[in-house]
């Protein structure tokens, strides 16, 4: 069997036996079906029969939710010393890395999964468009492998897992709003580097049913530079 | 397999963990690494297993000083405090480690069963690793080690928590293996070594300061013989000075006035035992004991790494 399957399949076996993964799911689906019916409400005032409310509100479910499924992959493996097991199997730090990676984009799939019946209810309830929805439901797992990578990062950085919590939070809030933000304030070819740089706004495009090359490039170059570092990081402490 | 260390070298900052080490294990052979704590005997064994990158030197195993994932394969590595996920079952954890060892999952369940036979893992096989006792870890760790035969097994510290019939069970396992494979053990307990090892190697301050089998050791150690003799019925001035008289003998304590008891160390390279013997027929006293002392692994261990 591939070694990243094999990683991958028992760090999700072990988000399932430390309730982690029950207590995870429960809260991405509460808040994040909290506020795309009751509390945020206007999904029924739209007009429209779209997820697009849905879509906003799991973009911030998931900042959230992510770091607290990366937190403990390399951090606990430091800590515990079990990193050293890890690294002396026949293994490569890239398949450790890939490996953990996997295993949180599978626990984000299964959340969205569950999200499935608000699909189904909009569709029901007028006429969808099928490809824009798709095309937002691929924004989710763009943004999400995003986050995972500067999650794993994180906690390549460190053997503590609030730190790596925290300091996944800190970097995504950079691409989550900060970038945005000082792009509208600046002008020029540093407000569209700026601009260029927010995680937001590719995300936005993309969940409005507007697949840019340019969009996917940004998610997948994140993606690779994020485990790039973390195999860094795991060389550099040998 | 053979293991050949060349000039290998290792700093933690200004600290020089390991200090242009060289040797070599064969196949067959179990070498126990003995020395104090901080001496870099773990180092020294995380280099060899690819977890520590060396600064200086070149480790060879099977004539390939490139640690690839074939090599890594036929490593199987015990380390220092025996990490362990606590959370996973025991028969999950074997499954996982054989799999990441490359083995087909054809061959995995047998090989766990086998496994867990080996290190009498049986009663306990089902529970978390986190419930066991450490004496059962140490008992998971030695057999995931194991679990995908390799040629060569690094274990650091393999009896620590045991208790001992399990460590006698252990060394039994250890030294059964050591006949085909390469083996590489460090330890504290000097008993230990020269129970299962072929050959020892004594670091201390990252350098090498002793390498040979138990017995050589000893005899560097001991260079005279040293003989601890109680003689009957002569008197205790007159016996000494006929026994500093001799020939053969170097030097002569008095060890207890009353007993008769004498320390009688040899000239170098000569023994004294019959020449004592003679001396006693001549005067007519009782030789009632004659025990020759031996440098024990300790004195050596102690004489090498006591600054």
């Amino acid at each position: 069997m591939n070694p990243i399957w094999t990683i991958a399949k028992k760090e999700l076996s072990s988000y399932f036996d430390s309730l982690i993964a029950y207590i995870l799911l429960v809260a991405f689906l509460g808040f994040s079906g909290l506020f795309t019916w009751i509390l945020g409400a206007d999904i029924f005032l739209r007009k429209q029969a779209d997820l697009l409310v849905f879509f906003g509100v799991a973009q911030w479910t998931l900042f959230f939710f992510i770091p607290a499924l990366t937190m403990r992959q390399l951090a606990e493996e430091r800590k515990t010393g079990t990193i050293e097991l890890l690294m002396t199997k026949a293994v490569t730090e890239r398949q450790i890395v890939l490996g953990k990676w996997l295993s949180c984009f599978l626990m984000v799939c299964l959340a969205l999964l569950f999200t499935l019946p608000y699909y189904l209810t909009v569709a029901n309830i007028g006429k969808i468009d099928h490809g824009a929805t798709i095309s937002g439901y691929l924004g989710l797992l763009l943004l999400s492998g995003a986050y995972i990578s500067i999650g794993l990062f994180a906690s390549s950085l460190t053997n503590n897992q609030i730190v790596a919590f925290l300091l996944a939070l800190f970097i995504g809030i950079f691409f989550q709003f900060v970038f945005g933000i000082l792009a509208s304030g600046s002008s020029g070819w540093l407000g569209e580097i700026l601009d260029g740089l927010s995680l937001s706004n590719h995300f936005d495009s993309v969940s409005r049913g507007v697949i840019d090359t340019k969009d996917l490039i940004y998610f997948f170059s994140l993606i690779i530079i994020g485990t790039l570092l973390a195999e860094r990081n795991l060389q550099k402490a040998r | 397999m053979d293991i050949k260390i060349n000039n290998l070298g290792k700093s933690y900052g200004l600290q020089k963990a390991v200090d242009n080490i060289s040797f070599e294990v064969k196949t067959g052979e179990i070498l126990g690494f003995l020395g104090p704590n901080g001496a870099g005997k773990s180092t020294t064994m995380k280099m060899i297993t690819g977890y520590l990158e060396p600064d200086a030197g070149s480790i060879e195993i099977g004539g390939s000083t490139n640690l690839d994932i074939s090599t890594k394969k036929r490593i199987g590595y015990l380390p220092e405090n025996n990490p362990l996920y606590l959370d996973m079952p025991v028969m999950d954890y074997l499954d996982y480690c054989a799999s990441l060892q490359g083995m087909g999952w054809e061959q995995i369940p047998t090989r766990v069963r086998e496994m867990v036979k080996v290190c009498g893992l049986n009663v306990e096989k089902h529970k978390k690793i986190g419930e066991l006792s450490k004496g059962f870890r140490q008992r998971v760790g030695l057999a995931q080690a194991m679990i995908h035969d390799p040629e060569i097994l690094i274990l650091d510290e393999p009896t620590t928590g045991l208790d001992p019939n399990q460590i006698v069970e252990i060394r039994e396992l250890i030294k059964k293996l050591g006949r085909e494979k390469t083996v590489i053990l460090s330890t504290h307990i000097l008993p230990e070594v020269e129970a299962t090892c072929d050959r020892i190697l004594i670091i201390n301050r990252g350098q090498i300061v002793a390498d040979g089998t138990p017995t050589t050791l000893r005899k560097q150690a001991q260079g005279q013989q040293v003989l601890r003799i109680r003689i009957e019925e002569g008197e205790v001035d007159n016996i000494f000075e006929k026994l500093r008289a001799l020939t053969s003998v170097a030097a002569v304590d008095i060890l207890e006035k009353e007993q008769n008891r004498f320390e009688v160390q040899s000239q170098p390279e000569v023994f004294s035992n019959r020449d004592i013997f003679k001396m006693c027929v001549k005067n007519g006293w009782i030789l009632s004991e004659m025990i020759p002392l031996e440098a024990s692994l300790e004195d050596i261990f102690r004489g090498l790494t006591v600054n």
